[in-house]
């Protein structure tokens, strides 16, 4: 186990350094610098400026100037807002973000385990179907289309919510971004629990249980359960990261001013360094959070190794 | 007498029937069809699915209207029979089913050209990966899960951002991020086929390596990659869709699935249907594309025979 880890940490550090490599470069290769404007800037002032962004140095002193930053968690200047950092945009950012995402996560992991496990359960119920029509509303509609529609419905034809924007932390302006970002989750997440709970209620050693005259609610409980959720707990990796990825779609949909917003505005602003910064540290997320759910999955099953 | 002649018909009805199956094999490739045929979903999808193709290829060019035309004297109409604008008009009078249509051409483009691309990277890097084994494929597959732990929208954010908004740009974003599956796929089939006879056989007679990878392996790997590319077609004309409606993908006056439920999302108060026509085109597109899948998915696995 141990070495697997230590082996499982390791492989995030090229993974790490081939993003920051690949965007650095990118970044680089893009004509124009961050001091062309339309006004003349003295030659004095320039080299200075250059001088304190190390931008006349050769290309690889810079890069590593700019590791050296990133490892002390300094993400850059903004090239478009004036005197904010990339930090200070985050640290707005950040919060809203991870608050909506995090909620979601949670929401949907716990909705689709219990929705999965009483679908294939009770096959071809009320719920089974519920179960499956989610599934697969949330393959063939995408979140921009379901948004939207979220929108007209519960803010303009009923008027029970608002359309969207953010007002410090009040609760009803979050219930409709939840809300969409949880119903895209549960429906793979409800998916694969319904698949895998029914392959293993059909295997022998839940058929010796019930033999043994065992009552259904422990054979759920105590054995059928856990194998069940090792699919789930493979997935729940990927539907973090489009869970990070999606907030991008959601927080344009509902217009909250997170990191999604963020890095749309950068990229629409051409902010290289604002979208650079965001890249790498949503990557670093990402990369980590695949970290953990590797290592759970290999503490909870130990044929996992490579 | 007569009951005679009946069986006489019978027997030489049978006697036809076994000769015409004597000669008559069926291959692999046939029977699939067959079997895909027999999927109703999936052949009502296949059906829509051309419609939507053909009336976005031709369409525009038997519609009176031009894409980009704005009127000012049609602004916003409901869809309707009136003066021939079927799906209604946008805000700024432009016919929205034209719109539709050449916005289709784009998103479906995308998607042609898209996973053309990425099912090649994904078969070459596959194959090679399966085939060479050992340390090149350690580090072949360890490439590929390095893509997978990237948040890949982000990143093809900060590309469109770098590299600009022409159609092949954003064709080779998507590419980048779409590879890897197919390779994955790929890579686990070549090494099965590898340690069959008419492999080793070809090693024996001397055939070059990249001749066996792309001669004798390839052809054997059809089957998956035909499944494999229904699944990556909806992803790739998703991922250009959210892009548009993220507004990097093409741009004005020029249109996409995505670019116009984003217009249609800002004025869905008012005149829903500049929305609703996009959308359903779209979801409709998806959903056909998932229900082909699944379909030759059926068809062509043969666990499932």
């Amino acid at each position: 186990m141990w070495s697997y880890a230590f082996r499982r940490v390791l492989m995030t550090i090229p993974t790490l350094l081939l993003v920051i490599t690949v965007c650095y470069l990118m970044l680089h290769a893009t004509p124009g610098g961050p001091f062309d404007s339309e006004r003349k800037i003295s030659a004095a002032v320039m080299a200075n400026l250059q001088a304190k962004y190390h931008l006349d140095l050769p290309l690889w002193q810079q890069y590593l100037y700019y590791l050296k930053s990133l490892l002390q968690g300094d993400l850059g200047a903004s090239f478009r807002y004036a005197d904010w950092s990339v930090n200070d945009l985050v640290a707005n950012a950040l919060p809203i973000s991870a608050l909506i995402g995090g909620t979601a996560l949670l929401l949907s992991v716990v909705i689709g385990i219990v929705l999965g496990t009483i679908a294939a359960l009770r096959q071809n119920s009320l719920i089974d179907y519920f179960v499956m029509l989610i599934g697969n509303l949330g393959s063939a509609f995408p979140s921009f289309v379901i948004g939207p529609v979220l929108i007209l419905v519960f803010a303009i034809w009923l008027a029970w919510l608002p359309a969207g924007g953010w007002n410090d932390y009040q609760v009803h302006y979050m219930v409709l971004p939840i809300a969409l970002l949880t119903f895209i989750n549960v429906s793979t997440i409800g998916r694969v629990m319904r698949g895998s709970l029914i392959e293993v209620m059909n295997s022998n050693f839940i058929r010796t249980a019930k033999a043994k005259g065992l009552p259904m609610r422990t054979i759920v409980m105590r054995h059928a359960l856990k194998p069940a959720l090792m699919p789930v707990i493979s997935v729940v990796g990927p539907i973090a990261i489009s869970t990070i990825t999606g907030a991008v779609v959601t927080e344009s949909v509902f217009s909250l001013p997170g990191l999604g917003k963020l890095i749309i505005n950068g990229a629409s602003n051409r902010d290289y360094t604002l979208v650079l910064g965001l890249v790498v540290l949503v990557t670093v997320v990402a990369v980590l959070i695949n970290l953990l759910v590797d290592l759970c999955y290999a503490l909870l099953d130990p044929k996992i190794r490579y | 007498m007569f009951s005679r002649s009946k069986q006489s018909d019978l027997a030489g009805a049978i006697e036809a029937n076994i000769n015409a199956a004597a000669i008559e094999g069926r291959s692999p490739w046939r029977d699939a069809r067959e079997r895909f045929f027999r999927n109703k979903a999936a052949v009502v999808s296949l059906v829509i699915l051309t419609i939507i193709a053909v009336a976005c290829i031709f369409g525009p060019m038997v519609l009176p209207y031009s894409y980009e035309d704005t009127d000012w004297n049609a602004m916003s109409l409901p869809p309707g029979m009136e003066g021939a604008h079927y799906f209604g008009t946008d805000e700024l009078g432009r016919d929205l089913l034209v719109r539709c249509l050449i916005g289709g051409r784009i998103s479906l483009m995308v998607g042609l050209l898209a996973t053309i691309a990425s099912v090649t990277i994904g078969i070459v890097w596959g194959a090679t990966a399966g085939f060479m084994g050992g340390k090149v494929d350690t580090i072949m597959m360890r490439i590929v899960d390095m893509m997978y732990a990237v948040p890949y929208l982000l990143i093809a954010i900060l590309m469109v951002t770098l590299l600009g908004r022409e159609f092949y740009l954003v064709v080779l974003t998507i590419t980048v991020f779409s590879w890897m599956d197919m390779a994955r796929v790929v890579r686990g089939q070549t090494l099965s086929i590898k340690s069959k006879e008419f492999v080793e056989a070809a090693h024996a007679i001397g055939v070059s390596t990249p001749n066996i990878i792309f001669r004798h392996i390839v052809p054997n790997l059809l089957g998956i990659v035909v499944i494999y590319t229904t699944v990556t077609v909806p992803g790739v004309i998703l991922t250009e869709s959210v892009l548009s409606f993220l507004g990097l993908g093409v741009q004005e006056p020029m249109t996409s699935w995505g670019v116009l439920i984003e217009d249609g999302t800002g004025v869905m108060e008012t005149t829903p249907w500049i929305l609703l026509f996009p959308a359903a085109m779209l979801s409709i597109t998806l959903y056909c594309a998932n229900y082909i899948g699944d379909g030759l998915r059926d068809a062509l696995d043969p666990k499932d025979r």
